[in-house]
């Protein structure tokens, strides 16, 4: 039971990254990794919402009426997704405010309604909380690593610290424009598949 | 697994009640804290619009209180221009936009800003130089871009005229279009430039393109690529909010007495 547990927690890091593997929630890591901050925060609030989603809708996963199933699901994924967007106004005010839509829409997620769906519905408690703190690191892998590459190539900063001092300001470092955008992140997150897939080649899909 | 119709009806309700409870009580618990950061975050960006701190600089709270020592919070009455010495109200928590749509606001003509309602009252921030006299005034702004209104300050120098800063503290233009109203660079374009022309009419303008140094092309700026809807939107507020709906007298007694 311990190690099904252990296994629930971290095959979603490479072996079934929701990122990687399943290619969810894909929209929200092109939008806020821009900068190792809001990536973190972000990563933050996800494995919230994820972890307590999950083991809401599997404690009344046998009451959920089959007619109502979905919307009952994101009935209570949009709370914890307001909940935790008031608690990042309150707290973080200026990273919720980079963050802007991105945290509410946490909500459309493909990540959480996945998981709420094929995990949740099916287990218990437990084993949906693990599997939801799994899923979000998984998700949050990814993310940093993006946020990492993006803030440090693009902007020559972690974390806003000057770690580049960049030609703008009077240093030697011509910031890569293009890790910027969002077309920058489709590159490092291609990158980092292709790169997973040589290591574990049982995730190359058939033709 | 197939249950009865009212089975469903009753377990929806209870989720709903049960989310609502969750949603109501962490947003009434947080409120206060969310309004003490959102009442920072204007004074925050009073000092950006003003150039007297940067967003780099990530100001801690005190700061920000000690930066804000030398500007005074002045309420305007905006169709006389005149200072109001002694408002029966607070001018730090003072809400604008309540006090437009309360019984003491007016319908505003209409506008391309789409600004409907004009308070009575609006504040200014004054900052100080060493002396105590006025060195610049900080007047907030607001009109629609492209998804929703933008909120902000313009900073004027005491000549009414010539700009000192912008900034935006509230907006829902497209990250990295017209999103980069918040870019350091573009809002570095703003100092200097002259607000109206010589015969006192509203003259700045964001235009399609770049505009040349501030000596040379005083009442343009370069228009944000791809974002030619906000960049418009920029426009026609600082039109509607320098005219004489907006702090147009206001400006002008400034103007006036600064010729004086």
């Amino acid at each position: 039971m311990a190690s099904e547990l252990k296994q629930t927690l971290t095959d979603p890091l490479f072996e079934n990254n929701p990122i990687a593997l399943q290619v969810l929630g894909i929209c929200s890591a092109l939008a806020v990794t821009t900068k190792m901050e809001t990536s973190v925060v972000m990563c933050g609030a996800v494995i919230f919402v994820l972890a307590l989603s999950n083991v809401s809708i599997s404690i009344v996963r046998n009451f959920i009426p089959g007619s109502i199933r979905i919307i009952v699901q994101l009935t209570i994924i949009a709370s914890l997704v307001i909940v935790a967007d008031q608690f990042l106004q309150a707290y973080l005010y200026d990273v919720s405010k980079q963050l802007s839509v991105f945290v509410g829409l946490i909500i459309t997620n493909c990540i959480i309604m996945g998981r709420a769906e094929a995990f949740a519905m099916q287990n218990g408690p437990l084993a949906s909380l693990v599997d939801g703190v799994g899923n979000g690191l998984g998700y949050s892998v990814i993310l940093v690593m993006t946020g990492f590459i993006r803030e440090l190539f693009g902007a020559g900063k972690l974390f806003g610290i000057v770690i580049l001092p960049s030609v703008n300001d009077g240093g030697w470092y011509h910031p890569n424009g293009i890790l910027v955008t969002s077309a920058g992140a489709f590159f490092i997150i291609g990158i980092f598949i292709g790169l997973l897939r040589m290591w574990k080649p049982a995730q190359i899909e058939e033709d | 697994m197939q249950h009865s119709v009212a089975y469903t009806v009753i377990f929806a309700a209870i989720v709903c009640v049960l989310c609502a409870v969750v949603v109501s009580s962490s947003a009434v618990s947080l409120e206060e804290r969310q309004d003490v950061n959102a009442a920072l975050d204007k004074q925050k960006n009073v000092l950006y619009a003003a150039g007297l701190a940067t967003p780099d600089e990530g100001l801690e709270n005190d700061a920000i209180a000690a930066l804000f020592v030398n500007v005074k919070q002045v309420v305007v009455d905006l169709e006389t221009g005149q200072e109001v010495p002694n408002p029966d109200f607070d001018p730090s928590a003072y809400d604008a936009i309540k006090a437009a749509s309360s019984e003491q606001g007016r319908d505003a003509p209409s506008n391309l800003s789409r600004v409907s309602r004009l308070p009575k009252y609006q504040v200014v921030y004054q900052v100080l130089g060493e002396g105590g006299d006025v060195e610049m005034v900080v007047i907030p702004i607001e009109g629609y871009g492209l998804w929703g209104t933008l909120y902000g300050f313009l900073a004027l120098d005491s000549d009414g005229t010539t700009v000192r800063g912008i900034t935006y503290y509230k907006h829902k233009e497209t990250p990295g279009l017209g999103g980069e109203v918040d870019n350091l660079n573009w809002k570095s374009l703003w100092p200097g430039r002259k607000a109206f022309d010589d015969s006192g009419a509203t003259a700045i303008q964001v235009i399609k393109g770049s505009a040349g140094p501030p000596s040379t092309d005083p009442h343009r700026v370069d228009g944000l690529s791809g974002a030619t809807i906000t960049s418009r939107g920029v426009t026609n507020m600082l039109d509607f909010w320098l005219g004489e709906n907006g702090f147009g007298t206001y400006l002008k007694q400034l103007r006036a007495a600064h010729a004086g």
